[in-house]
């Protein structure tokens, strides 16, 4: 899943590059509003996972993103 | 549970009514980069708005669209028992803007006016009491009038919201005929989310003070906006969408037993393309059925459901469609309805 993930948290955003679990992703140059709603959008297509802004606002690194997630999904099945 | 069905209550016909000055979005850009307004230009999909200059309100746009329609279908204003005006742009705090409409459209003095204040959802709302109040029989024509001036609420340098609203009005004009058949509505609230979409000051829990109009940096993106303009979090009003929307759908579609590919058009408040193709991909709907008018005109709250029928379906409505409108929005409020357009008359797109 991890793998799924990042490729789709890749995809939202736009990068191309290698990323790493521990990135502070707010640093990303590529991370702004825009990219933002794509997440939203793949995270539910993908993942079947919303996840309000109040919980989104704490999420420092992509692993912590990852986490929440892997948690919300799991919830679910 | 608010799920309500109506029998032989129809819309004879629309009219809507835009502002002449067009803003190019691409060139609105005296407050942020261009680079960065044509990346929020292709995501959200609005090329185009409408702006109302300082001495045009929504209910100048109305009374247009009004006055449009009533010439157009040749109606005995006499015959107009009620008329309600939807709107959180009106004339004044007091009295209802739609009271000053029944005296500037020149209907009777026994005329039913008042106004009703929903946002994104309202078009379908004021569908639903109008509805209600035509099935009791005592009213024989009624005027749902729709407008919004959301230009003025938001700040133009807060790039979250200054790129996304336009101003617009429309006139319906509902009547009795056994020929409509059956309307359903699905209607919902959810006020534990009214911070999502908000203008906190300028009413009377947080009235308007110096302090609440001084323009103030809100975020480290440097986003500008005082406590008396709107504010939108956008990522929780998608959020919510996803929630909330393919649900209300369902729910509806089960509730009138209509099959998804008996309807002919699905028409939703117009947010932003990305959204609005998102919601499409997820309930698999086929293009040619979703109209959208978001490019031309933005989002122009409740006024967007009608504004796309009217400038996209012109021509598309003769004969009998089956039609699923869906508005959503601040409050947060959304509804849902399904019904027959029996030939329903679409005027020409009034310029003010």
């Amino acid at each position: 899943m991890k793998d799924k993930f990042i490729e789709s948290f890749k995809e939202a955003l736009e990068i191309d590059r290698p990323i790493t679990m521990s990135d502070k992703f707010r640093d990303y140059d590529e991370w702004n509003s825009l990219g933002r709603l794509s997440l939203i959008a793949n995270l539910d297509d993908q993942f079947d996972v919303t996840i309000e802004d109040e919980v989104f606002q704490k999420l420092i690194t992509v692993e912590d993103l990852f986490n929440e997630v892997a948690k919300r999904a799991a919830a679910k099945n | 549970m608010a799920l309500i069905s109506f029998n032989g209550v129809g819309i004879r016909g629309l009219a809507a009514a835009v502002p002449k000055q067009v803003v190019n979005n691409y060139e609105y850009t005296q407050y942020f980069d261009k680079d960065s307004v044509r990346d929020i230009v292709e995501k959200t999909g609005i090329k185009e708005r409408r702006f109302a200059p300082a001495n045009i309100c929504s209910s100048d746009l109305c009374f247009a669209a009004a006055e449009r329609l009533i010439a157009d279908l040749n109606v005995d204003r006499s015959e107009i028992d009620l008329l309600i005006f939807v709107s959180q742009t009106p004339d004044y705090r007091m009295p209802a803007t739609g009271v000053l409409l029944q005296e500037r459209l020149g209907l009777s003095k026994q005329t039913a006016a008042f106004d009703m204040n929903l946002g994104c959802s309202a078009f379908v709302y004021g569908l639903s009491v109008v509805y209600s109040m035509m099935q009791t029989g005592g009213f024989r024509k009624a005027l749902l009038l729709d407008g919004e001036t959301r230009s003025r609420i938001y700040s133009p340098k807060d790039r979250k919201t200054a790129f996304l609203f336009g101003d617009g009005g429309v006139a319906a004009l509902i009547e009795r005929d056994e020929k409509y058949g059956n309307a359903w509505f699905s209607l919902n609230s959810d006020g534990s989310k009214e911070s999502l979409i908000k203008v906190n000051a300028g009413g009377y829990r947080n009235p308007s003070t110096p302090e609440t109009l001084e323009e103030k940096v809100v975020d480290e993106h440097g986003n500008i906006r005082s406590e008396e303009h709107g504010y939108m979090n956008g990522a929780d009003v998608f959020n919510f969408v996803l929630l909330e929307i393919p649900k209300d759908i369902k729910k509806l579609l089960s509730f009138s037993n209509t099959a998804m590919d008996s309807l002919d058009y699905f028409v939703f408040h117009q947010a932003n393309s990305y959204m609005n193709d998102y919601l499409k991909n997820k309930l698999k709907l086929d293009n040619s059925k979703v109209p959208a008018s978001i490019e031309k005109f933005g989002n122009t709250s409740s006024v967007s459901i009608p504004l796309t029928i009217v400038s996209q379906l012109k021509d598309n409505l003769a004969e009998s469609k089956k039609m699923l409108l869906c508005g959503f929005g601040v409050g947060m409020s959304w509804a849902t309805a399904v019904m027959n357009f029996e030939n329903c008359h679409i005027s020409e797109l009034v310029e003010v």
